[in-house]
């Protein structure tokens, strides 16, 4: 385990990814491809463009690129008022400051009036080693519930940069997860397509169904081959798109297994497990249901893999928690 | 019908019509408050005169057709003075003015606060106070980089200034040297909870301290209103603020001399006396 750091790692940093391909900044290169395509196009940050795979678009767009420094209210407001005036903004910082910082600019001044901001939102959950201050944990749930919001947690690097190329084509205002640097790459760029308000299933075993958004699938499908390996056949409904929900295909896919394992890097409460339960519950299908979420507390500051370990969400403790529950 | 500016007959004769035009949105502030016993109307009296030269004066046709994606755009950030905008959009013509009376009554789209997307005209949600400065450097920067030539006005009022968000927006607007950006600052020296209830002066100093040309006038003087709009159109490669000290209630003594005029109440058998007063005091 030499290769997995054991410290914080510093802003710029980025995690070593071992046993899987990864890609740098493919948020950069989809915000390429919408900007390529769309002159109207413009992206801006609060002082953290060096630490939100921005510098492709600043050195291209010079002149459509807006800093407004450490101002997140400012960043939100701004953005909208580009696009009254018939501009796309894109806009990143970390997804506390977008959120907790910004959130009656993100409701009013741009979801309420429908504004075109799309707002990128860097250090999801445990990614960030800073701990309370940095990582955004309840981010899904402040967001889903303003109305006319698209709420989007993408798994991978080839979820990331579809997202970031299509963002400028969702109508209205988009609050997505960023990730940033070196992302693992999960899903085949060449046959995967991230939709919006659709789940996509891998597998068909019935002992279990893992439910899972933004990075956690990544450690889900690894624990569902270590579980297969254990004799547990399981499948996985992974959904990139929290706000319009696959209820449907959600409940579809509740029907085929025997017991879910819903898994989100998020506090439990107003993210992927709500979406689940209000589906199967305005179904009226029942399934026993285990969440793996991260808890009701402020989380600590460390590696990645450390806190992963610690709130239970590394795939080790994936498997050893779904082993336990089966006992 | 077209007055000579340059000349000081031209000038009496232009401010005479904007004094009716004036007259006129105050009585239709009246007759939207009218029988309700509350509403904005102080604020809505102290702006009336802001309004006339605004849409009467510096505005033409086309900033007045509010499809025209290169019109001068105006964003009132202070939703409750909706009771104004209501007055204003109803002399244009935009809206019918039989509606007035049934401003902030259930259903209709005349609010007690503004929403955009029910009434042309309205091209921000305010009410959420602190948001429309910013709102206008988005708008003043998109204009920017598209070589548009007309420009941003926006109302904020001096309660906003106590709003930090107000003062990132200040301060992005003077980083970013927008001149095209003009901020008309309603001091009317109150807000929900009475008089100022912490400082926000010296306002102009503030202003200028964030890299801003500012010009301080009477809101209530529609000849210095005039003059500051020629005086804001000058690109001086600074945004520019107007402090405005209007008086709330203007036009009608008793609700002028009201000092609790944040949320006016007058009562059933005023109203009668309200408009009288208007029309002595105006006409």
């Amino acid at each position: 385990m030499s290769e997995i750091p054991s410290r914080t790692l510093a802003m710029g940093e980025s995690e070593a990814i071992v046993g899987r391909a990864s890609m740098f900044a493919p948020f950069a290169v989809g915000t390429m491809q919408a900007a390529n395509a769309h002159d109207e196009l413009v992206l801006l940050t609060a002082d953290l463009g060096k630490y939100t795979d921005t510098a492709d678009f600043r050195h291209k767009y010079p002149q459509r690129f807006f800093n407004v420094g450490m101002a997140e209210q400012s960043l939100v407001m701004t953005a909208a008022g580009l696009s009254k005036v018939g501009k796309v903004a894109y806009c990143t910082t970390y997804g506390t400051f977008a959120t907790r910082r910004a959130y009656d600019f993100l409701a009013i001044a741009c979801a309420h009036s429908e504004e075109n901001v799309k707002m990128f939102a860097g250090n999801p959950g445990l990614v960030s080693g800073y701990g309370g201050t940095h990582q955004a944990n309840e981010d899904l749930a402040l967001m889903r519930a303003i109305p006319n919001m698209t709420v989007l947690d993408p798994c991978d690097a080839t979820e990331m940069m579809q997202i970031a190329a299509m963002a400028a084509d969702i109508p209205g205002t988009v609050y997505c997860r960023l990730l940033r640097a070196h992302v693992p790459v999960v899903f085949d760029p060449a046959t995967h397509r991230v939709r919006i308000g659709k789940g996509h299933v891998t597998g068909a075993g019935s002992d279990l169904g893992f439910v899972s958004t933004g990075s956690m699938t990544e450690r889900v499908l690894d624990a569902r081959d270590a579980l297969a390996q254990q004799g547990i056949a399981s499948s996985v409904f992974h959904t990139a798109s929290l706000k319009p929900f696959d209820a449907q295909g959600l409940v579809e896919f509740a029907a085929s297994v025997k017991r879910l394992v819903v898994c989100e890097n998020h506090v439990a409460s107003g993210g992927l497990a709500a979406c689940a339960i209000d589906a199967l519950y305005e179904a009226g299908l029942q399934r026993p249901m285990l969440k793996i979420a991260i808890p009701d507390q402020f989380t600590a500051c460390g590696s990645h893999a450390y806190l992963l370990d610690q709130y239970g969400l590394s795939t080790t403790k994936i498997i050893a928690r779904v082993g336990a529950w089966l006992r | 019908m077209t007055v000579n500016l340059e000349t000081a007959a031209g000038q009496d004769a232009e401010i005479t019509r904007l004094r009716g035009v004036a007259l006129n949105l105050r009585r239709k502030m009246i007759q939207q408050a009218r029988g309700k016993g509350q509403g904005y109307l102080g604020q809505g009296l102290a702006i009336a005169d802001y309004l006339a030269v605004l849409y009467f004066h510096a505005f033409n046709a086309d900033d007045l057709d509010f499809t025209r994606a290169e019109r001068k755009r105006f964003y009132l950030s202070t939703g409750h003075y909706s009771i104004a905008l209501w007055a204003a959009l109803a002399e244009l013509g935009v809206i019918d003015p039989a509606m007035l009376s049934s401003y902030g009554a259930d259903g209709s789209p005349l609010e007690m606060s503004t929403m955009e997307g029910r009434v042309p005209g309205v091209e921000m949600t305010g009410g959420s106070l602190g948001h429309g400065l910013g709102i206008a450097v988005g708008a003043a920067l998109g204009y920017r980089l598209d070589d548009r030539s007309s420009m941003i006005h926006v109302e904020i009022s001096d309660g906003e200034l106590q709003e930090g968000s107000t003062w990132e927006a200040a301060n992005t607007a003077g980083s970013f040297e927008l001149d095209n950006l003009v901020c008309w600052i309603d001091c009317n020296g109150i807000q929900a909870d009475g008089p100022m209830v912490v400082n926000i002066e010296p306002v102009a100093d503030r202003f200028a301290a964030f890299a801003w040309a500012v010009k301080e006038i009477d809101g209530n003087d529609l000849g210095q209103l005039c003059d500051a709009f020629a005086w804001a159109r000058h690109r001086v490669g600074r945004p520019k603020a107007v402090v405005m000290r209007t008086r709330p209630g203007r036009g009608v003594k008793r609700i002028e001399q009201r000092d609790r005029a944040h949320f006016v109440r007058i009562d059933a058998e005023e109203w009668d006396d309200v408009a009288r007063e208007l029309e002595i005091e105006n006409v």
